[in-house]
Formats: structure tokens, C-alpha cells, sequence
């Protein structure tokens, strides 16, 4: 991601060539990609749900509001968490940072487990691609649970993939290769975890406010 | 909290409170209920407009108190709006032709 910086940890006193700017750069680049990545689907979503409107409600009454509630705050508590763990690094509180990261992680897996609660409980009644009970409903009904599965799924693996480089930052912040003046990595890292933050708040309503 | 504020280099992101981060967290919590609230009073059809708008609220808190966008320079702001702007505008055309079909 950048490449090894010269100068001490701490202090980002002298005339060190640290451009912190082009760094952040290239992260906000890759997030616009995702951006339009996921937008295709919200795209997808829209037009299906304008053609198929009462068969989108009928089959969102089938989230759960509860847990679809519980994980936006979740999600939300742990971009706290991650902006804190930055701001702590940066303040040279590296033992608080690494709590914060540590924190992020486990709110992170908690979401994950509640949707895979989820997951399961669909699959238990036969909603899944291709399951007997999907095949029973309507065509409408069917493009809402295969969206629900693709933009939820992707949507867990970005989160996946958050929670695995949150734990290499909680090992470099460990070695002090994160550290005070040098903390591009976990920056990054934080814009990526918020990203997937936004991501998610706008799949909350699509999915389970539309009853 | 002990100990002074490291001094900000021209390239960094702005460093806020804790408690600034928190007061975010605690503005994007009641956006939250308040969309719930929305979903359930069942003002349809504005229901999902009035969700949609509320989600853009919030990820306006996350870009600017999260992501500190505010103390970033034009160049990002800018292209953030490009990227935005290329998704609004794929979103219109395509509609543009599904809501005219017969």
C-alpha cells in the first residue's frame, strides 16, 4: 500500500517526505470503484422493485425488522470504535488504538453473526436460490430474495474482509509499524470500514423498512 | 487523553475530540430510530422517500465526521462528486427508459 517511510515513529517533526494525501487517494479511488460497484445492484433493485412493487412488500414482511435494526447499530457503534482507534493512534495512545481496533473487530463478527442467524433461519423455510419454498412464490417475490442474497452476501464479504485487515492492523500497530506519524494504513483501513458502513445504510431500508 | 495535540500537517486529515466522534455516533443512532419510526407510521408513498433521504443524511455524518471529507481538499471532494454524479446519472438514463416503456 505505501511505500517504508524513513524517520522516527513518533513526533512528525522533521522534513519527512510523507505525502499522507496521496496515500488517502488512492483508497477514496478503490472506494469509488466499489461505489459503482454496488451502485449496479442498487440499480438492479430499483428497476425490479418500480416492476414488482407489491411483490417486494410482501416479501420484505419477511425480514426481521429486530435484527436488521440491531445490526445497522452494530455497524454504525463500530465505525465509532474504528474512528476512535485512529484518532488514538494519532495521539500516540497506542494501547487504546489497538483496544478500539480489537473492539471493531468483535462488533464486526457480531454483525456477521446475526446475519448469519438470518441466512439460516431463511434457508431453515426452504428460502434460498433454487429452494423449494423460493420456487413456490412469485416472480417478484423470487428477484427480491435472489437480490437479498447477492447484496447482502457481497455486502458480508466486504465486512469479512474488513474484520481480516483490522487484525494485520492491530499486528502492525502492535510492532509499531502503525504508530503516531505513520498511520496511513489503518486511515485507509478506517475509510474502507466506513465505506462498507455507508453501504449498509442504505441496504437497511430497501430490504427491511419497505413492509 | 493526556498529553498535547500532535500538530497537523498540511496532507493530514483533521483530528477531532473523541466526544465530536461520539456526538456523530449519537446523531446517526436517533437517524436511525427515526427511519424505523418513519417505516412503521406508514406515511407511504413518501415512507421510502422519506428513508432514502434520512440514509443519505446519515451517510453524510459518516463521510464528513468518520471520514473527515470536510478537511479534505477540492481535488477528492471533487472527484467524489464525479463518481456520485456517474451513478446518479446511470440510475436517470436507465430509468428515463424503463418508466416510458409500454
Amino acid at each position: 500500500m505505501d511505500e517504508p517511510e524513513t524517520g522516527p515513529g513518533g513526533g512528525g517533526a522533521g522534513p519527512e517526505p510523507i505525502d499522507e494525501l496521496g496515500k488517502r487517494t488512492g483508497m477514496w479511488f478503490f472506494l469509488f470503484t466499489e461505489l459503482l460497484f454496488f451502485g449496479g445492484m442498487f440499480l438492479l433493485y430499483s428497476i425490479y422493485r418500480y416492476k414488482f412493487a407489491a411483490d417486494f412488500h410482501r416479501a420484505a414482511a419477511d425480514e426481521s425488522l429486530a435484527l436488521g435494526s440491531i445490526n445497522t447499530g452494530i455497524l454504525l457503534t463500530s465505525s465509532l470504535a474504528m474512528a476512535l482507534a485512529i484518532a488514538a493512534v494519532r495521539r500516540g495512545e497506542i494501547r487504546r488504538s489497538i483496544r478500539w481496533q480489537r473492539t471493531t473487530i468483535w462488533l464486526g463478527v457480531v454483525f456477521l453473526v446475526i446475519k448469519g442467524l438470518e441466512w439460516g433461519g431463511k434457508i431453515a423455510r426452504g428460502i434460498y436460490p433454487n429452494g423449494p419454498t423460493l420456487l413456490t412464490l412469485k416472480n417478484g417475490e423470487i428477484i427480491f430474495f435472489g437480490l437479498y442474497f447477492t447484496m447482502t452476501g457481497l455486502h458480508a464479504l466486504h465486512v469479512l474482509i474488513g474484520i481480516a485487515v483490522i487484525a494485520f492492523m492491530v499486528r502492525f500497530t502492535k510492532r509499531g509499524v502503525v504508530g503516531p506519524g505513520r498511520y496511513a494504513r489503518l486511515e485507509n483501513t478506517g475509510l474502507y470500514w466506513h465505506f462498507v458502513d455507508i453501504v449498509w445504510i442504505y441496504l437497511f431500508p430497501l430490504f427491511y423498512l419497505i413492509t | 487523553m493526556a498529553g498535547p495535540e500532535p500538530e497537523r500537517r498540511p496532507d493530514e486529515t483533521a483530528l477531532s475530540p473523541a466526544r465530536t466522534y461520539v456526538a456523530a455516533w449519537a446523531a446517526l443512532l436517533f437517524f436511525l430510530g427515526l427511519t424505523i419510526l418513519v417505516a412503521k407510521v406508514r406515511v407511504a408513498p413518501l415512507g421510502a422517500a422519506a428513508n432514502l433521504l434520512i440514509a443519505t443524511v446519515k451517510a453524510g455524518l459518516v463521510l464528513t465526521f468518520f471520514m473527515h471529507l470536510g478537511s479534505e481538499g477540492k481535488f477528492l471532494k471533487i472527484m467524489l462528486s464525479v463518481a456520485v454524479g456517474a451513478l446518479t446519472l446511470l440510475i436517470m438514463l436507465t430509468f428515463s427508459d424503463v418508466l416510458f416503456r409500454r
